[in-house]
């Protein structure tokens, strides 16, 4: 069966989704991910999606899932590249995914993934307001 | 000349995918802007998976259609499913019979020019949507 | 019997110099393009469509498709050159005067065959000719619609106010096209740019109404699911009522009600402060920092 491949760096974990998932892929690629994070005590999930063009509403709650079930296992998860198109579709379907923390890159997205690991840090929201 | 149309079978998980890939050529043939691309065939994926998980399979029908001087492009999913009991509620915001119809109509809507939907308990569904250059 | 495509292959050149003479007489416009250009244009039209004539009388068959390929071009060229779509359709018309001349010679002693060898080659000359049109007319409408595109363009610039903060200065009235492309520019700015802040200046915008309000909403919404964050500024307290009024949720948008709070805003959320440097004396050299108003 063909699956995302998962990275582990130090603390976190990294996904790249470069293909067109269909339905299966994407709910193999939610329990890989829990199942990874439970075995490494992962702190932080980076998800890149700077090579997906399209992402539907499936994929959003797909998204939101991964998010929430990583909460509940202590880690952050960042959401890293959307393309331009792709938010402005989803926005208009409806999707704000305002649970997700969202960065340009993944450089970007590790800095935010340190921060939030980083003891002495005190996460800030991308609004400013102090979580 | 006659517009081409091409219909493809949504049987499987798979035929969700091949239906974003050809909306997405036909987008390009016609030359729609990247965003105009991106929410054709962001539509036509939602649509056609309502299809496959309410609809038990069906069709979709794709085809550039003409209204004077302005070109498009026309998707038409059908199938022969249970049909939707309440239109108007399914086409709400947030509806959802806990199989998830929720975003996926009144989403897709909101990303086309034309929308249109016909159901019938029992016979099935016909969902037409348009995108115009 | 004489079929016209046989008439003009006999007389080529004495239809090509008819022709040449008939738009000399006619709307020439010498001014636009060369004899030359003019001669080759003519010679290249009249060879395909003496060919063509011989395997179809249907200006839209297979076997005129090299012939409307060149008309295309030329209509084209002609576009860009400044030529009127009527003008252009002229010199395919004017086509039409030397092929009678060449026809009524060839069939002059059989009336009825003339008739419908000139109906023949005019009808399929005139198709040719809205053929042209048709073309002339859309390239036109390509390069007007390309010139709206650059306007709007024009009309809603970005810029980099520093590393990583863009601004949008906001100027006229937004309709719903207008608002796309300022959304679709401002989203391509932060990804080129990599800029994490985009401060949205509504200064130039003199009324904002619950539309307006829920466009810049959605820009706002998809800045930040590419993860860049936007601020609001130059809301005039006008404006600030209006909003109230319509009931508009500026949902956790940051506003100020100048540009320049909302950029000492951003360098702040950046972790950037502004120093003065010390005080100027002599050899005093112009600071890259801003200095305090």
């Amino acid at each position: 069966m063909e699956r995302i491949p998962i990275l582990k760096l130090g603390d976190f974990l990294l996904v790249t989704i470069q293909v067109d998932m269909h339905d299966q892929l994407a709910i193999t690629l939610q329990d890989d991910l829990t199942t990874q994070i439970a075995k490494h005590a992962s702190r932080g999930v980076l998800i890149d999606i700077s090579s997906l063009e399209i992402v539907d509403s499936f994929i959003g709650r797909m998204l939101a899932n991964i998010a929430a079930m990583s909460k509940v296992l202590d880690a952050q998860t960042v959401l890293t590249g959307m393309q331009p198109a792709v938010a402005i579709t989803l926005v208009e379907l409806g999707m704000s995914l305002s649970g997700i923390k969202t960065a340009l890159n993944v450089e970007r997205g590790m800095e935010i993934l340190s921060q939030f690991t980083d003891p002495g840090y005190e996460p800030q929201d991308a609004d400013g307001s102090q979580e | 000349m006659a517009p081409r149309s091409e219909v493809h079978p949504i049987a499987g998980a798979n035929d969700v995918v091949k239906v974003r890939q050809v909306a997405r050529s036909w987008a390009l043939d016609l030359k729609l802007s990247l965003v105009d691309q991106t929410k054709l065939v962001t539509a036509a994926s939602e649509l056609a998976r309502n299809t496959l998980d309410h609809g038990h399979g069906g069709t979709m029908r794709v085809e550039q259609v003409e209204n004077g001087l302005r070109k498009g492009i026309k998707l038409t999913f059908e199938d022969k499913g249970p049909g939707i009991p309440d239109i108007a509620m399914a086409l709400r915001d947030g509806y959802t019979t806990g199989g998830g119809l929720g975003l996926g109509l009144s989403g897709s809507k909101r990303l086309v020019n034309e929308f249109d939907i016909k159901s019938e308990v029992g016979r099935g569904t016909t969902i037409a949507i348009t995108r115009w250059k | 019997m004489i079929s016209f495509y046989e008439v003009v292959k006999k007389n080529e050149g004495a239809i090509l110099s008819g022709w040449i003479e008939e738009m000399v007489r006619g709307v020439r416009r010498a001014d636009l393009m060369t004899d030359t250009e003019l001669k080759q244009q003519a010679k290249e039209l009249l060879g395909l469509f003496a060919k063509a004539a011989e395997s179809s009388s249907d200006a839209e068959s297979e076997a005129f498709l090299q012939t409307r390929e060149f008309l295309r071009d030329i209509a084209k060229s002609r576009m860009d050159q400044g030529f009127t779509p009527s003008e252009t359709a002229l010199f395919v018309l004017s086509l039409k005067q030397p092929i009678f001349n060449a026809l009524r010679d060839a069939l002059k002693g059989n009336p009825s065959d003339l008739l419908n060898e000139v109906w023949a080659s005019g009808n399929l000359l005139d198709r040719l000719a809205l053929f042209t049109v048709d073309s002339a007319v859309e390239f036109r409408d390509q390069v007007i619609g390309r010139q709206q595109e650059e306007m709007l363009e024009l009309s809603t610039p970005v810029v980099k106010l520093w590393d990583g903060v863009l601004a949008l200065p906001l100027i006229g009235t937004l309709d719903s096209a207008r608002t796309q492309v300022v959304m679709e520019s401002l989203l391509s700015a932060i990804v080129e740019t990599n800029s994490q802040i985009a401060i949205i200046d509504i200064t130039g915008v003199p009324t904002v109404d619950t539309l307006v309000a829920q466009h810049l909403i959605k820009t706002i919404t998809a800045a930040r699911l590419m993860g860049a964050d936007c601020f609001l500024s130059g809301i005039r307290p006008a404006i600030a009522q209006t909003i109230v009024h319509l009931g508009i949720d500026l949902v956790d948008v940051q506003t100020k009600a100048k540009l320049s709070d909302a950029f000492a805003m951003a360098l702040n959320r950046m972790g950037k402060r502004v120093v003065a440097l010390k005080p100027a004396g002599a050899g005093m050299v112009l600071g890259s920092k801003a200095k305090d108003n």
